[in-house]
């Protein structure tokens, strides 16, 4: 056996203290936290409590990666409609002798993050916490954003400690879609806030006040990711859940950052100069720029449509039917989609043709500008006799999209059928507020339509709200007084449909005839552009509001 | 002296009602629903009726004015309706954070200003003069928010030299004077300093050409004094009307920056403000504009009396 030589002796140690080099530098690497910077549209970090606000971006941000709900949308997917899953109930039917009560199986062995485990106890508490006004921990703030999006859930009662009893005000098929709203927050942790409060504080309400507010700065709750730090309307810092209970979604990211980033530019900016990874709404005159560099852009549309309701109110020239459905068929929606960018769904119903509630209606709204002036024609209006209608918009608004833009297109597209329209452009918050209070009422100034864009993601807010009878103003927003006996019947069939497939059936018998009667003109789905570094992967956009941040990882 | 201050201070008090009373009038005449942060519009009328009722909005105005009024004077400003945090708590953070940028502003604009208002007076009608009166001209016509857009884009999204937003790396809590935050300051304040630049150099420039132009100079130059000790006269004589000047650009820029705020993120009152009108926060925003205005008196006051200290023919008038 030879003996190495001092050259080879040298290249071996060359070669020997690179390998060191590298092992000591790629555990450098897998020792690097790996941490995801998000730039939200909210003005304010979403509430943390377990009810956020700031819609569902809220529930995107503060909700999901910190909370499970009793039930939830399944996120896995983008090219299918998402649908209701298990999250901490198992399961879940509803009684067969009483159809207001509903019995839910809970997940065993879920723990919330202060290590308390989670069972009955803690779903009839969260539901106290925003419908029962006797209990201690009642929070009046957060009863808004929860009690409005489950509107018949009564009360809740344990019958074991993983069995829990609903009850709803009415035969209520619905009720676990809309459940995926309620978030559990921990008692536990709650209690502990409760008794750290002051002495001096006496008032129970107030005591109780203060403990949310503690609660909200170092929440509890069972989600993939951990609260680690809260600057309020500055940044929030979660930390992964290493024991979260589904393997499939705990996460590979150590820490989450979230800034709150409200104007667009801004957002883009931060985004291009690198100090985040993912901005959600992109400044849409940035897309190629963004692109350019590199980056991703996601979209899909959402449950989301963005339509000019209608009056039905007496006098209104929406009341003949061809009208409406000759309007529909007027807007080239490829060129309005064209001109936002590519960022709009096209809207062919209130849900897009792959969901189970589309319906397979009979009018097919398209682009067809030569049926529609025919049907103007029939009607009685013609290029010298136009038909005048006045509809109320906003310059701006959450989920409005583009409006202005948006609405003069259509304005114009409008013409070439007859149509002589008159936008109103009014502040978003007093379009909101007369949203609620109808066609009939002064604040409508004589429009016979209005612009608001609507989340269509439960029966309810997708459609029943719009076409019930018992939905006209003020009650809710059926702001064109749109409905009738069949329309009030189809609803009932579906909100006392509770096997899913016969609910889904009855929800798409209901579509197709909203499609028929034509009460919007349907323009657009949101598609919820969010630009990324190319350093997230195993990023799936779903159909939804709604993205799942704990399936992600990053480089 | 004394007594001058007890006096201006006795007329800060009708001040300081009026604007509370205004402002709480001004957001709840506006239109629009006062829970709209937490109530979403598909909510039905019950359940808004359930929450005004909760918080209080049911009751007559000014029951409304008189309840919240008697709170402010105890320091309890009430809870945001959105974030259900304190407002006094929220709105003091917000002031101590734009209060930083405010004083960076004001200082890059003062030094800036005065060097430009100095020179262009000193030298009037010469070719300094035309470009330091440019300058000042433009600092005070560029719009805030497109100067501040077009600095991220230069020096964030292309040289990416500076952030684009925040407050530091940690976020305005953890704040320290080093570069590692400093840099966040850099591009809001800049933006922020152009309009009181403008505004100072225009006004020294011409006081300084005023005092250049009296007779005392020309008895100071029969003396003999270099260029220097006249020059620290015409900055004597300069300084109360400029610090007068300063001292109401300070109090501009502690309430005049929702539109700098906003670009770049920085969480003072002008975002403060921008989150609480789009959320119709209404305690928030009343709670901010009481304690802006609040400041702008006290502001105010303090100029009056520094003013006075510096010329006594004030106190006298």
């Amino acid at each position: 056996m030879s003996k190495p030589n001092l050259r080879t002796r040298g290249l071996g140690a060359l070669v020997g203290s690179t390998l060191l080099a590298l092992s000591f530098a790629s555990g450098a690497v897998m020792a690097q936290e790996k941490v995801l910077r998000i730039g939200m549209t909210a003005a304010d970090i979403p509430r943390t409590l377990g009810q956020p606000d700031q819609g569902f971006e809220g529930n995107r941000f503060t909700g999901i990666p910190m909370y499970d709900s009793l039930t939830q949308w399944d996120l896995s997917k983008a090219d299918a409609a998402s649908v209701i899953i298990p999250d901490l109930a198992t399961s879940w039917a509803v009684d067969a002798k009483d159809k207001t009560k509903w019995v839910f199986k809970l997940r065993p062995g879920v723990k919330f993050h202060d290590g308390s485990a989670f069972n009955a106890d803690a779903v009839v508490w969260n539901v106290q916490k925003v419908l029962d006004k006797t209990a201690r921990h009642f929070d009046a703030s957060q009863v808004g954003v929860t009690a409005s999006r489950m509107p018949t859930l009564r009360s809740a009662r344990k019958i074991d400690e993983l069995t829990v009893e609903l009850t709803s005000s009415e035969p209520d098929a619905f009720l676990p879609i809309n459940l995926t709203n309620l978030f559990i927050a921990s008692p536990a942790q709650w209690e502990a806030k409760y008794k750290a409060v002051d002495a001096a504080v006496t008032d129970p309400a107030e005591r109780a006040k203060k403990a949310w507010t503690a609660f909200a700065a170092d929440a509890s709750g069972t989600g993939p990711f951990k609260m680690s730090a809260f600057a309020p309307r500055e940044r929030l810092e979660l930390v992964k859940n290493a024991a979260y209970w589904d393997p499939k979604r705990r996460p590979t990211i150590d820490k989450v950052v979230m800034l709150p980033l409200p104007e667009a530019n801004a957002r883009t900016a931060a985004l291009l100069s690198g100090q985040v990874d993912w901005i959600e709404a992109p400044a849409p005159d940035a897309m190629e720029q963004i692109r350019s560099r590199g980056f991703k852009i996601y979209s899909n549309p959402q449950p989301h449509i963005w339509p000019w309701q209608l009056s039905f109110a007496e006098g209104s020239p929406w009341l003949d039917k061809r009208v409406r459905q000759a309007a529909n068929l007027c807007i080239n929606r490829s060129e309005l989609k064209a001109f936002l960018g590519g960022m709009m769904g096209e809207a062919k119903g209130i849900v897009s043709p792959d969901h189970p509630w589309w319906g397979n209606p009979s009018f097919d709204i398209k682009f067809d500008p030569k049926t529609a002036t025919a049907m103007m024609v029939e009607a009685g209006h013609t290029a010298d006799k136009p038909l005048k209608v006045k509809i109320q918009v906003s310059a701006s608004g959450s989920g409005q999209m583009q409006p202005l833009p948006m609405n003069e297109y259509i304005q114009e597209s409008l013409k070439q059928c007859h149509f002589d329209v008159q936008l109103e452009v009014l502040e978003w918050n007093t379009l909101f507020t007369n949203w609620r209070k109808g066609a009939k009422d002064a604040s409508a100034n004589g429009a016979n339509g209005i612009n608001v864009s609507a989340a269509a993601m439960d029966p309810f807010f997708a459609m029943v709200r719009f076409v019930s009878t018992k939905t006209f103003p003020p009650v809710s927003n059926n702001w064109g007084y749109f409905g009738n006996e069949e329309f009030d019947a189809l609803v009932a069939t579906a909100r006392t449909s509770f096997d899913d497939k016969a609910r889904d059936a009855a929800l798409a018998r209901l579509h197709a005839r909203i499609v028929e009667e034509a009460p919007f003109i349907f323009v657009a789905h949101d598609v919820g552009p969010r630009a990324m570094s190319a350093k997230v992967r195993n990023v799936v956009q779903p159909k939804s509001w709604f993205i799942d941040i704990a399936t992600m990882k990053m480089d | 002296m004394i007594f001058y201050l007890l006096r201006r201070i006795v007329y800060t008090i009708p001040i300081m009602i009026g604007v509370a009373f205004f402002c709480f009038l001004l957001v709840h005449i506006s239109p629009g629903d006062p829970l709209v942060s937490i109530l979403p519009p598909d909510a039905s009328i019950e359940l808004q009726k359930q929450l005004m009722k909760l918080y209080g909005f049911d009751r007559p105005w000014f029951e409304q004015f008189a309840t919240w009024f008697w709170r402010a004077l105890h320091g309890d400003l009430g809870t945001s309706i959105a974030s259900g945090r304190p407002v006094a708590a929220e709105v003091m953070r917000a002031v101590g954070n734009t209060l930083m940028l405010a004083c960076m502003a004001t200082l890059i604009g003062f030094l800036f200003g005065g060097l430009f208002g100095f020179v262009a007076g000193y030298f009037r009608d010469s070719w300094v003069d035309r470009i330091a009166s440019a300058l000042s001209v433009l600092g005070v016509s560029v719009p805030h928010y497109w100067l501040g857009m077009v600095l991220v884009i230069i020096f964030s999204s292309w040289l990416m030299w500076l952030p684009a937003t925040g407050a530091g790396p940690g976020g305005s809590g953890e704040w320290a004077w080093d570069w590692a935050h400093i840099q966040f300051m850099l591009l809001p304040a800049i933006t922020m300093s152009v309009i009181p630049m403008g505004i100072i150099a225009r006004t020294v420039r011409a006081l300084v050409a005023d005092i250049l132009a009296q007779e005392f100079v020309v008895g100071l130059r029969a003396k003999g004094l270099t260029d220097l000790g006249i020059f620290m006269h015409v900055v004597k004589n300069a300084a109360p009307t400029a610090l007068a000047v300063m001292g109401l650009q300070l109090g501009y820029l502690l309430g005049g920056s929702i539109l700098v705020e906003t670009v770049f993120s920085w969480p003072g009152t002008g975002l403060l403000l921008n989150s609480a009108i789009f959320q119709r926060d209404l305690p928030l925003l009343q709670g901010t504009i009481l304690v802006l205005a609040t400041f702008f008196v006290v502001l105010n006051l303090l100029v009056d009396v520094l003013q006075t200290t510096l010329d006594p023919r004030i106190q006298r008038s």
